[in-house]
């Protein structure tokens, strides 16, 4: 693939502890043209970032994708480390997760995170990733749109209820 | 068979599969993903949800003849399951996790041990389908021709 030399080709570090699911945000990814690490756990995130030694910022990634549900550290857990830490919290974090659990997105949300993803994630979504990169700066009337576009999903395709307890 | 009704009737098989609600519209996705970079992409993605169903349903038949119950670790395993067939839109078997979790909630051993039965089943289905559906697009490619969308 050629690349003109005004394009940036963004960076993307996805975490999932499922390799189906990192396998198809890989490929989600690469479609949408950006270069693309998967790791299996915030651990392994956290170290490919170089928060553990000295906070310095060993590689350049634009922005980070991880899944909720993961033992050990949680995508939640991992958006605090990212958020609380000087070098790395203006990195945009994006939550996915197979549950539809309100307070969870809500949870994220006011934890930092661009937006929320459910699972599984489509092309449609990753569409929505290149503004988060592209302006840097957060501000209130982002983080509405997020919410408002979780209430009011634009998806076409049919959802089952599940009945989930929180 | 010659080419053409190879492709017809991989059409038609595929075409059955949604309209029984076996795959869902993730399979679709799954299929667009696929290009000359990556040719085998869906069946590597499906070949890991064998892997991970077989691996599954094996842990929640020996944990459902433990003498005491885990149902938070089988909660986990069914979640993992419900994860994988949800990311490669096998949609039957999604809809059976679901119905699952919720006896492991009610930590209801009869309700479990029947959907474990029903969800073996039913992966035993969409395993043989999708086998077949493969077998048919390289009958296909072997035959020269290429895969209908």
């Amino acid at each position: 693939m050629v690349m003109a030399a005004s394009e940036t080709k963004f960076h993307v570090l996805a975490v999932d502890d499922t390799l189906i699911d990192r396998k198809l945000i890989e490929k989600l990814l690469k479609t949408s043209s950006y270069q693309v690490t998967a790791v299996d756990s915030g651990t392994k995130a956290l170290e490919f970032l170089g928060l553990n030694n000295n906070d310095h910022q060993d590689v350049k990634v634009n922005l980070i994708i991880t899944d909720y549900c993961m033992p050990g550290m949680t995508g939640y857990d991992l958006l605090r480390k990212i958020k609380e830490s000087s070098s790395f919290k203006d990195i945009p974090v994006v939550i996915m997760s197979s549950d539809n659990i309100p307070s969870r997105i809500n949870r994220c949300l006011e934890g930092g995170a661009e937006e929320f993803f459910l699972k599984p994630v489509q092309l449609s979504d990753v569409n929505k990733l290149r503004p988060h990169l592209m302006k840097r700066t957060q501000t209130n009337v982002n983080k509405r749109k997020a919410m408002d576009e979780i209430v009011s999903p634009d998806r076409t395709r049919a959802r089952y209820n599940e009945l989930e307890v929180n | 068979m010659d080419l053409v009704q190879l492709q017809r009737q991989l059409v038609d098989y595929r075409t059955s599969l949604y309209h029984e609600g076996f795959l869902d519209e993730q399979f679709t996705q799954l299929q667009s993903l696929q290009d000359e970079n990556n040719p085998d992409f869906v069946v590597e993605v499906v070949s890991l949800f064998f892997e991970d169903s077989e691996r599954l349903l094996n842990e929640l038949s020996k944990a459902l003849e433990q003498q005491v119950i885990d149902f938070k670790r089988m909660d986990a395993q069914v979640h993992q399951l419900k994860g994988s067939s949800s990311s490669i839109g096998a949609h039957r078997v999604q809809k059976l996790c679901i119905v699952f979790r919720n006896y492991c909630e009610a930590q209801n051993v009869e309700g479990c041990l029947k959907c474990l039965q029903q969800v073996k089943h039913e992966y035993g289905i969409i395993k043989t389908k999708l086998e077949s559906m493969f077998q048919l697009e390289q009958q296909i490619l072997n035959a020269g021709g290429s895969i209908p969308v």
